[in-house]
Order: structure tokens, then sequence, then C-alpha cells
């Protein structure tokens, strides 16, 4: 399957899914961990997709979102922002708004 | 694999002219940096295109000899 097939039905099949590096449970990158714990901490489901266990995937990711960074968060199936949004957006309450808009928590 | 504060602002205002620019070098390895950046520019746009456009003026250098720039961008 081409990787953007593969991404697309990964966003499409998880309400919040969130590409890191690690897993939620063993972040191996700080801002992967700061984007994972938000969500934690908001008590949301989300679906986290290790990227460093697919070379393909941390590549496509990026080209798919033409961003150069992850963690990337997608929530039904938009593209949010990376670490540095999300921080902001958990810190001003925007977030949680967002879940709470969507239905997902 | 590391960019001079000088470096990374001279990218910036490359593509970015009117950016004000305040980065913070938070380990002292040159390696790992905080910038507020404001512009004109990023009036009316959403966070993730202002981001994109910050991005965009590093050049490909994010992701890869700059590994952690976290930045916060505003509208001016």
């Amino acid at each position: 399957m081409e990787i953007k097939e593969k991404i697309k039905n990964l966003i499409n099949a998880n309400d919040v899914c969130l590409f890191m590096k690690g897993t939620p449970d063993a972040p191996q990158c700080g801002f992967s961990m700061a984007v994972s714990n938000a969500l934690k901490h908001l008590k949301v489901n989300f679906n986290g997709i290790n990227v460093l266990e697919d070379e393909n995937l941390r590549q496509g990711i990026k080209e798919f979102s033409d961003w150069p960074t992850i963690p990337q968060l997608y929530i039904k199936s938009e593209f949010i922002g990376g670490c540095d949004i999300v921080k902001e957006m958990f810190e001003k309450g925007e977030l949680k708004t967002l879940l709470e808009e969507k239905k997902l928590i | 694999m590391a960019l001079p504060i000088e470096e990374i602002k001279k990218l910036i205002t490359s593509s970015i002219p009117d950016a004000s620019i305040e980065i913070k070098d938070l380990m002292g390895d040159n390696n790992h940096y905080s910038a507020i950046i404001k512009s004109k520019m990023f009036n009316g746009l959403s966070r993730i295109d202002q981001h994109k456009l910050v991005y965009k003026s590093l050049k490909g250098r994010m992701g890869n000899e700059l590994h952690a720039l976290s930045i916060v961008t505003e509208e001016k």
C-alpha cells in the first residue's frame, strides 16, 4: 500500500491520532512525551503511532502534512499541529474545547 | 549539527523581513532553542500556516541539523 493511503487510513480510523517517537507509555522524545501527556491529562482516547518502527511512515508523514517535525496530532482526520501548537492550545484551554466540540471527551 | 542563533535569525529574516525575533539557547549548546517571532506576515493566518512560514524560512534545516527549536508566533 502506498504510504499516503496508509496515513489516510490511520487518520480516518482513529478520531485522535498521534504520530510520535515511541509509544504513549514509552515515549522516546521529549516533544512526543509532552503531547502524549497533554492528551492523557484530558482523558481522551487516542492512538499513538510509533514512527520509529517504520522509516517510510516517518518520512511519509512529513510530506503528507508538509510539516518537518514529529510529533503530529490529527483530530477527526484534521492536522492540528506539532508540539508547540498543541502545547499552546493545551495551556490556553483550546485543546479541551476542541475535543469537547468534537464530542471526544 | 548545530546552528548558531545569528544564523537562525538571518534565515528567518530573509523570508520574513519584518520579523521581530527573540531566541533563547535553552541549554547553551547551540542546539536547543526556543523562539518568539512576531510579524505582520502572520496576520490572518492559522497557527499551522504561521509555523509553516517559519519552517520554510529555515530551508529544510528544521528536523535535521536543527532538532529542537520550539516556536511561538504572534501577529504584529
